[in-house]
């Protein structure tokens, strides 16, 4: 009983409307819509500084001779007297894209936005289950981005040891200089992403468990519910394995210990340490840093099938295979991590049993991109520059995937291992496909977020400029890769092998620049349209799901009145017989006789007796 | 009574159909159970980093009572951890450690005894139970106080290194015990616990504070009780694995 009081009590409290101010409505809030749109102005930035950075070192790739002199009011002595790129400096640049994409940008940028944004809008909530935690969420990630932003700027530079950080690179700044400060603030900063990240999961989980709607439930939740939820499950089990991992690595670094390190002769000087393993730490590593290439990419994926299905004007194909085929993937991503480490020494039976359980994700993952395609087919499609993206995605998923049946394979991966072909493989499959999940999301729900419509224009120019482009970066680096070329290395000039592919890294340096200036289309349409895009009508895209019931610019607590109720699952899109072709949520089964399946009938019965018998 | 239970019957069958609490658990409670397994992996991730460490170095395979510390191989942990206060000398193996695991568990029953007291909502049991658990909470701290610096201090007689040379007590980066991670791991492993135990305390006593002051009789239920109940008993729980992995295998 006193659950019930208290959550009733918590609904109270969120209707009543009171005026803010600035600090507490836009700073320091705790209403989940605009805890969203931090995460994404901030994601955003950090996408931007991301990808300025790939530029930069495309830059030295692609054109080798180049004369980098301009650069230098930007990077100071990173650029040589002879207008060459710092060697080291590369590798800071190397890593830090890498931490800034995974981290900053595909994880708290998309899974925060639309996680924090989607959930209680879309099961009928008022807010998140704890609005504070929520909002020291943000903060966390806030101050985590300052730490790794100064880390930018100091005089050693940025952590220099790759986004993976393996010991004992990472340890010894005798090594290389980003293994200094830089890499301490790395790891302080990712202790407060770590504690962003689960402040969120545990709100996100702990929202959809117990503050759904009346009729809301499991079976009847859209899909992008169900792909923030096993997110979070994902992230609430494998961060944690991260934060031992970094632990252990701060005391190698700073207290002298040698968890990590075993007989190492550096610089004319044996070190001291002994008995630790640097594979631990990869092992370690990999617990956390596969299921997190889930995490960043699950999001995508739903977001996707609640666009595709909208759009294709008809039921998301296999809604159950949907749910399934996440929690198989959520459950394969934490068994698979040594794929990672193929050529690191492990044990071959040990890696033919990775091989084997990494293929299998293969599974679940075709049956995504059939329903994908079979909701396509035969659909009434619209083409929403939403829509665009998130068929964009799906071909990403599908031909960055292949190459991952090829890389999961134990024996071909020690030649591809630390190639630009895994380099292309993830950029598809992983980031390119979660980057344009992110947008679609941006596209879809940006009406909702602002009140206002993205112009659609400038929408499918970026769209096609950021497809094209995209795969005019990655696919010649496949055969870069092939051709053994490993990834993070400062200069392809030095080998003769690969003097032939001198064109095709300068052409790939074109296209990256190319695409990375598409994206100023997007902030042009994006910020121009929240103050200046035509007016929002309350439901643009003729959606079924629960935030479109809300009110233009849905204020605090979300819904004016009482909170909807729920009679029916979110995909009936061009139901034979429905007067329109796609029914709300809200629209119990006694409206629509006419369109009505047997069991409907029955249920429309119940309807009634449940709202009378209720309360 | 008959009432309770019929509403309890027609909450069953909506339960995971929206509206209301499924688990039947407020959201801060879902959320501490969530937190718990979340922190039980980091937990995991350490015990079994001590794991693969420990097996990575030889063990001692001679008879027992001619064990000595050496660097060549990991030690016995009974005869690390053999001392108790004011015997000095005394070989009494596992005796201290283990009257320390029997306070902290205690606290966890004088912890089940705080929010048993407060469902009834006694708010005097409640302080009671609650200041008990705080007390057995300190006391295990002080206990692993003197056992670290015991340990730090080290034996009389000392360890030699594998340069010949004697050492006493333990750092992070050598130790008299045994290699070097021995001593580390122990430091990072207790002391990771023990930063629990010492939030845990300071949780529980802010839960005394707003029991004392009466702002959770004024709230109308001792949740919060129950929520710290949960951490305290996983912290407790933790230690058992600790314990098992450092002391007894």
């Amino acid at each position: 009983m006193s659950v019930t009081e208290e959550l009733s009590h918590h609904d109270d409290h969120h209707e009543e409307h009171h005026e803010q101010g600035f600090i507490a409505k836009y700073i320091f809030s705790t209403d989940h819509k605009v805890i969203a749109k931090q995460f994404l102005i901030t994601g955003i930035i950090w996408a931007l500084l991301g990808g300025a950075l790939s530029v930069i070192f495309r830059l030295q790739l692609g054109f080798p001779d180049l004369n980098l002199e301009f650069l230098r009011p930007l990077l100071g002595k990173w650029i040589s007297s002879n207008g060459k790129l710092d060697s080291e400096f590369f590798l800071a640049l190397v890593t830090m894209h890498g931490t800034i994409m995974v981290f900053f940008v595909l994880t708290a940028g998309l899974s925060g936005t639309f996680s924090n944004f989607l959930i209680p809008l879309q099961i009928g909530a008022r807010d998140m289950a704890s609005g504070f935690m929520n909002m020291l969420s943000y903060w966390f990630f806030f101050l985590s981005s300052v730490i790794m932003f100064v880390s930018l700027f100091i005089e050693t530079g940025p952590a220099g040891g790759g986004w993976t950080i393996y010991p004992p690179l990472s340890v010894l700044p005798q090594a290389i200089q980003g293994s200094g400060l830089g890499m301490t603030l790395w790891l302080v900063a990712m202790v407060f992403f770590i504690a962003s990240t689960l402040l969120g999961g545990i709100n996100y989980v702990t929202t959809v468990i117990n503050m759904r709607t009346e009729g809301m439930t499991f079976s009847r939740m859209p899909l992008t519910i169900w792909s923030f939820f096993i997110t979070a499950i994902i992230g609430i089990l494998s961060f944690p394995v991260l934060v031992a991992a970094a632990l252990l690595l701060v005391f190698d670094r700073s207290f002298g210990t040698s968890f990590y390190l075993s007989e190492i002769f550096i610089g004319g000087e044996a070190l001291p340490n002994m008995g630790g393993s640097p594979i631990l730490f990869q092992h370690l590593f990999w617990f956390l840093g596969h299921p997190e290439v889930y995490i960043v990419l699950l999001p995508a994926l739903g977001i996707t099938s609640e666009i595709i299905s909208t759009n294709s004007r008809k039921p998301i194909f296999g809604y159950t295979a949907m749910i399934l085929s996440m929690v198989a993937i959520a459950f394969l991503s934490f068994i698979v991590w040594a794929h990672h480490m193929f050529v690191s020494g492990l044990n071959p039976f040990l890696g033919s049993i990775f091989m084997f359980l990494t293929l299998i994700i293969a599974v679940p993952s075709a049956v995504k991109s059939f329903n994908y395609l079979t909701t396509l087919w035969k659909g009434n499609i619209v083409f929403t520059p939403a829509m665009l993206f998130s068929i964009g995605l799906v071909s990403f998923f599908i031909s960055g995937g292949l190459t991952g049946i090829f890389l999961g394979n134990s024996a071909l991966d020690i030649n591809l291992h630390d190639t630009y072909f895994v380099v292309a493989h993830f950029h598809l499959v992983m980031g390119s496909a979660a980057f344009f999940g992110l947008l679609a999301g941006v596209y879809h729900w940006f009406p909702k977020m602002f009140g206002r419509m993205m112009d659609t224009k400038l929408g499918y120019l970026h769209f096609w400029l950021t497809f094209v482009g995209v795969y005019l970066v990655f696919f010649p680096l496949h055969y870069i890769g092939i051709a053994g070329f490993p990834r993070r290395y400062y200069s392809f000039t030095n080998f003769d092998a690969f003097s032939t592919f001198t064109d095709l890294n300068t052409f790939v340096s074109i296209a990256a620049i190319v695409t990375f200036g598409a994206q100023f289309i997007f902030l042009f349409n994006f910020f121009y349209s929240m103050f200046a895009g035509r007016k929002a009508p309350l439901n643009p895209w003729k959606s079924n799901t629960l935030e479109w019931t809300t009110p233009r610019v849905p204020g605090h607590g979300n819904w004016p009145g009482a909170i909807p109720k729920v009679y029916r699952w979110p995909y009936d899109y061009s139901k034979p017989g429905a007067e329109d072709d796609f029914i709300p949520q809200t629209v119990p089964y006694s409206q629509t006789t006419s369109s009505n399946f047997p069991h409907e009938n029955e249920l429309a019965k119940s309807e009634g007796a449940e709202e009378g018998g209720a309360h | 009574m008959s009432s309770t239970a019929v509403i309890v019957e027609e909450s069953n069958k909506n339960l995971w159909g929206g509206g209301t609490a499924p688990m039947k658990a407020s959201y801060g409670k879902l959320m501490m159970w969530f937190f718990l397994l979340s922190d039980a992996f980091t937990f995991s991730a350490l015990l079994i980093t001590y794991g693969l460490i420990r097996f990575s170095h030889p063990a001692y395979d001679g008879a027992v009572a001619e064990f000595i510390f050496s660097q060549e191989y990991w030690p016995i942990p009974e005869k690390v951890f053999d001392a108790v206060p004011f015997l000095h000398g005394i070989h009494a193996p596992l005796v201290f450690v283990g009257v320390m695991t029997f306070i902290l568990i205690l606290s966890s029953v004088t912890m089940v005894l705080a929010v048993e007291a407060g469902e009834r909502m006694d708010r005097r049991s409640v302080e009671k139970w609650m200041l008990w658990t705080i007390i057995g909470g300190l006391t295990f701290l002080g206990c692993q106080a003197w056992e670290w610096s015991h340990f730090i201090t080290g034996t009389a007689e000392g360890g030699k290194l594998l340069d010949g040379s004697v050492f006493y007590g333990a750092n992070l980066q050598i130790n008299q015990y045994g290699p070097s991670n021995f001593a580390a791991l122990f430091f990072f492993i207790t002391g990771f616990h023990g930063f629990h135990v010492l939030s845990g305390v300071v949780i529980n006593f802010i839960i005394f504070y707003q029991t004392v002051v009466g702002k959770l009789e004024r709230r109308g239920h001792y949740e919060m009780v129950e929520k710290v109940g949960l951490y305290w008993h996983f912290v407790d729980l933790v230690w058992v694995f600790v314990f098992t992995f450092f002391y007894l295998v």
